[in-house]
């Protein structure tokens, strides 16, 4: 044997030294970049988010131009806030025509209303005050000096306001024609009344479907076939349903849906409850699959360790199964919610009204939604109506939060789990 | 409808002299299974002795599992299952078409592979098997059949000061004991248990190997297990079960006996090869 030879390190396919650290560095560079990339989506997302709501808030705050026709301090010797009821009621007589009184008197009469419902109907028919422009948020708040001039310049006669076109007034005060007078009361009673009809319908059958999908239907063609077109249908654009509920709802059952069968004479079967079943339709697909899926998320060893007891299939089901899901299938109810809040098309091809002031007051009343207001108020010339719109959409975006909060607190409070 | 059949029928075959030996808890006649056009099982005849502890062993994937499911019809729910041959219960096919696999599975209990309770409080876990069977007690009635249930699964003390608490608060051996509460909770004639420890610690596995000692003076325990050692430790029959020769891949019982005598003079070769871990 001659000297020992320094043994050849083996031979090997994998990087070592120098090599191994600049490869590790280049797939932690790619590691990062990935990252990078997600997070910029994740911004993009953000921005998309906070443009809208810019948008929104942008057009329902800001400076309004203001003219009184009349000048409010030449009415009484004391502001208008500070007179009584009475005094209010006599500027009233004292500057209306005889007829257009008694009209008031009509609808309902002096001795009814309240002080503040008389001051806003003197403001509404003596003042008539009236916006003559309106500036968005942002101008109003950098280029106060600019409007400032182009009122005294333009409207010589105008105050300028700070207004917000969301208040509490607004949430309370049916539509007008008068964007400075209008408010979503009628749209967002129509929305709720909606909502909850559509999901007493939707609900419980969209759960039972999916109980009966998951646990009982066997694997057979039909039964593929069903679950494939449940999916398809989910994706089925609103308008087609918006058709199907004309033909349906309005037309074929107007006996039904517009309460003739059950003494209602007044309507036809442009109704709440048309709309209502309309958007069940539209709903249900989703509320199936998602039901389905927390119903397949149920661990299988809670329904073996059931049967196991000689529990019966239902008995099963109805301890084990539905408990466990409820929390999936309470997410899924908030999805088909949020869909069905925001839905126009059908609305508008089932009869949507777009001018009631008249509380909707049953299934079998004539409604307004909340989209179908904005869409309608978007889409008029004067610019006020577009800050109102915008102030709508606040509404309808805070019922829309709203509702799911209570969806998610309702979920919590189910999933409480003891494990 | 069928508890009542079963009950006449075995005093029927008593009175006829036919119901053969008492001491048979179950029995299998040329028992086959199959999952669609797969056979899982290949003529299986054991009969299983009351108040004893049997063994089911062998390799994976020979069909243990799907043979002690098959005791209480629990392999009804997978799709194309399929039995061939009889399981006799006092003489009474379990597999009958008028015999209801509900009460079947309400008679033959079962403990699982990995602990299983309901996502319920421990007391709820115990009461919920005999309310949905119907139990008529009041509040007290029940408070006592938890209590005894849980003394009878040896959990009682390290549990009676929170019977609220949820079943998951428990360690994998205390809900295994649960799992076994709630099991005898039913009043069952046979608990099987489907390798009940293979998720345990060795402590807790002792636990319930003298829990099983304790058991079978009341009840006839079909368990697989995976362990030899605790086949040989806890059972005083051992089925063996290998793969048929026919490369068909259906499992079946090549032996069947007397636990020492499976462990100490098997007949047949590969039952020696196999307890003495020349394989498996």
């Amino acid at each position: 044997m001659s000297a020992p030879t320094a043994p050849n390190p083996p031979r090997t396919l994998l990087p070592e030294g120098a090599q191994l650290s600049a490869y590790m560095a280049g797939r932690h560079r790619a590691g990062w970049l990935w990252q990078t990339l997600f997070l910029l989506a994740t911004c993009v997302g953000i921005l998309a988010l906070s443009a809208l709501l810019y948008n929104v808030i942008d057009s329902a705050f800001g400076f309004v131009a203001v003219v009184e026709k009349v000048d409010a301090a030449t009415l009484a010797e004391r502001p208008l806030s500070e007179l009584t009821k009475d005094e209010l009621v006599a500027i009233l007589q004292a500057n209306l025509s005889r007829g257009a009184f008694n009209k008031l008197e009509k609808d309902q009469p002096f001795a009814d209303r309240s002080r503040e419902n008389v001051l806003d109907v003197v403001y509404e028919r003596v003042v008539q005050l009236k916006v003559e422009a309106s500036y968005t948020l942002t101008a109003s708040l950098f280029n106060r000096a600019a409007i400032a001039q182009e009122v005294a310049a333009d409207f010589p006669d105008a105050q300028l306001e700070w207004r917000s076109w969301l208040t509490p007034q607004f949430l309370t005060t049916p539509m007008s024609s008068k964007p400075e007078y209008a408010g979503v009361r009628t749209a967002l009673l129509g929305s709720l009344s909606l909502v909850g009809l559509t999901l007493a319908f939707a609900l419980p059958i969209g759960v039972m479907a999916a109980i009966y999908l998951q646990e009982y239907a066997t694997k057979n063609w039909i039964n593929n076939l069903i679950q494939t077109n449940i999916y398809n249908l989910s994706g089925v654009p609103s308008i087609v349903y918006g058709m199907l509920g004309l033909a349906v709802f309005v037309r074929t059952l107007e006996a039904l849906t517009s309460g003739a069968l059950f003494g209602v004479t007044d309507s036809n079967g442009r109704t709440i409850l048309s709309a209502a079943l309309t958007m069940a339709l539209l709903i249900l697909p989703i509320i199936i699959v998602n039901a389905q899926e927390a119903i397949k998320a149920v661990p299988d060893s809670f329904r073996q360790a059931a049967y196991g007891l000689g529990a019966t299939k239902w008995q099963t089901i109805w301890h084990h199964v539905l408990p466990n899901a409820l929390p999936g299938i309470l997410t899924g109810s908030i999805l088909a919610v949020s869909r069905a809040i925001g839905e126009t098309a059908p609305l508008v091809v089932v009869g949507a009204s777009t001018f009631i002031t008249a509380d909707p007051d049953g299934p079998f009343s004539k409604f307004t939604a909340l989209p179908i207001q904005i869409y309608n108020w978007t889409a008029r010339p004067q610019a006020e109506f577009r800050n109102i719109a915008a102030a709508a959409i606040l509404v309808l975006l805070a019922m829309l939060l709203t509702l799911n909060a209570a969806a998610i607190l309702l979920r919590n409070r189910f999933s409480r789990r003891l494990y | 409808m069928s508890m009542i059949n079963v009950a006449t029928s075995v005093a029927a075959r008593a009175a006829d002299g036919e119901a053969g030996d008492h001491s048979l808890a179950i029995e299998t006649r040329n028992f086959y299974f199959y999952y669609g056009s797969f056979k899982a099982i290949h003529d299986v005849n054991v009969q299983v002795q009351t108040r004893k502890i049997t063994a089911i062993i062998g390799p994976s994937g020979c069909g243990k599992s799907t043979m002690l499911r098959a005791f209480n019809r629990m392999n009804d729910f997978v799709y194309g299952a399929r039995v061939e041959g009889e399981v006799l219960m006092h003489g009474r096919n379990l597999y009958a078409s008028e015999v209801d696999p509900v009460e079947v599975r309400r008679r033959i209990g079962m403990v699982f592979q990995k602990p299983n309770p309901f996502p319920k409080s421990i007391f709820e876990n115990i009461a919920w098997g005999a309310r949905i069977n119907g139990f008529r007690g009041g509040k007290a009635d029940l408070d006592e059949l938890v209590e005894r249930s849980l003394r009878g699964a040896a959990l009682w003390d390290e549990v009676k000061d929170k019977l609220k608490e949820s079943g998951y608060s428990l360690s994998g051996g205390q809900q295994q004991r649960l799992c076994i509460a709630r099991a005898i909770a039913v009043k069952p004639e046979i608990i099987l248990m489907d390798e009940p420890c293979s998720a345990l610690d060795p402590i807790a596995t002792l636990k319930i190997e003298e829990l099983m000692q304790e058991l079978k003076k009341e009840y006839t325990i079909i368990i697989v297990t995976h362990n030899m050692q605790q086949a040989a430790r806890v059972s005083d029959f051992t089925a063996m079960m290998m793969l048929t020769d026919d490369g068909k891949r259906s499992g079946t019982v090549i032996e069947f006996d007397d636990t020492q005598r499976i462990f100490t003079r098997p007949k047949d070769k590969r039952t020696e090869d196999y307890v003495s871990g020349r394989f498996g």
